[in-house]
């Protein structure tokens, strides 16, 4: 008997994938954002309100995966800009062929920001790279505020955490303060936004939030060759 | 339920190896699962199990080290073993440490057997 070491990802063909879309995002100075949550965390919603506030001509496109349906393409498509559905067919996640292939037909040189909306669920997206240049998870108030301890996983690995429905927070048990600390102990260097899609409130913080990244993407592009 | 995805992808790199060693047989699969991998071990040993029946793999055993949420200290160099998520340095009390561990999802090592006919004829005769 012997023992042949590997010392290689179980996921490398993804992760194979996966660095090579992120070269492509960074030639082309283009950020993509994965956004992840439990199923009616407000996903979708965040992005209607977002996609709503932009301009015409804002170089913004979406790839939104259900296992079923096109209805979230269906409601992004409203604003203009691209949008195609992904569907699982029973998958849990995305993973980064999935993302390759429906990209094939979008020219990145004409993006500059791309939003990819998971397949709703705390656990298995967390495992597979997209390419991306930031994780964002959210949390709704409807949900428990022991979210971050009971899946650390996608906290830990998320640059902002999205706490959505604060408009509901006087109808609900769910302690914000709670929330907060268990998604600081998870992960101290997160940054936290606050918003109701619903209402609008802290829309302005996000929409910040989004601009510093996009210009921190616009630096990191290689200046082109001349 | 991505820990079938997962357990697919093993098989497949054991295939492959089996199919670089020509007569060898498998016999364990070592793999390194971070605690914050976000893959349980259990759905992943059914999902190891359902694959491999009435294949050649049947008998491949799946061994898995799970691996603690690790940081180390910039400051004073210390490197620990994470406790309930508290990453603050456990010696000099600096809470801006960084995460060296916790988050693997590595094939480790195949346990084969080599089947050389020269080897199997000489213990035969």
């Amino acid at each position: 008997m012997s023992q042949v070491p590997l010392q290689r990802k179980v996921l490398s063909e993804n992760d194979r994938i996966a660095a090579g879309l992120r070269a492509q995002f960074q030639e082309h100075g283009v950020l993509c954002l994965n956004l992840i949550s439990s199923p009616g965390s407000g996903k979708t919603s965040l992005l209607e309100r977002t996609l709503e506030s932009f301009p015409r001509n804002r170089r913004v496109a979406v790839l939104t995966g259900d296992i079923q349906t096109e209805n979230d393409a269906a409601r992004l498509r409203r604003f203009g800009f691209p949008v195609k559905q992904i569907t699982t067919g029973g998958t849990c996640h995305l993973d980064a062929r999935m993302i390759e292939r429906h990209l094939a037909d979008w020219r990145l040189q004409d993006l500059d920001l791309l939003f990819i909306e998971n397949v709703g669920n705390l656990v298995c997206p967390s495992s597979y790279d997209l390419g991306e240049a930031a994780k964002i998870v959210l949390l709704s108030v409807t949900e428990g505020e022991d979210k971050p301890r009971k899946y650390p996983s996608i906290f830990f690995k998320s640059e902002l955490m999205v706490v959505n429905k604060v408009d509901l927070l006087p109808y609900v048990p769910f302690n914000l303060a709670t929330a907060l600390e268990n998604a600081r102990r998870v992960h101290p260097g997160m940054e936290i936004v606050q918003v109701s899609c619903l209402k609008g409130d802290g829309m302005r913080d996000w929409l910040t939030w989004l601009e510093k990244r996009l210009n921190a993407a616009k630096t990191l592009q290689p200046a082109p060759v001349t | 339920m991505h820990e079938l995805s997962i357990a697919e992808s093993v098989l497949q790199a054991v295939r492959a190896e089996v199919k670089q060693r020509p007569g060898s047989v498998p016999r364990k699969v070592g793999l390194r699962i971070g605690q914050m991998a976000a893959v349980d071990e259990d759905a992943l040993r059914f999902a190891f199990e359902a694959l491999t029946r009435d294949t050649e793999l049947e008998s491949l055993e799946l061994g898995i080290e799970i691996c603690p949420l690790r940081c180390r200290c910039p400051q004073c160099g210390n490197e620990f073993v994470v406790q309930n998520y508290e990453s603050q340095c456990v010696r000099c009390g600096n809470t801006e440490t960084q995460c060296v561990g916790g988050d693997e999802l590595d094939l480790a090592y195949v346990e084969v057997e080599e089947n050389e006919p020269s080897a199997a004829a000489a213990k035969s005769s």
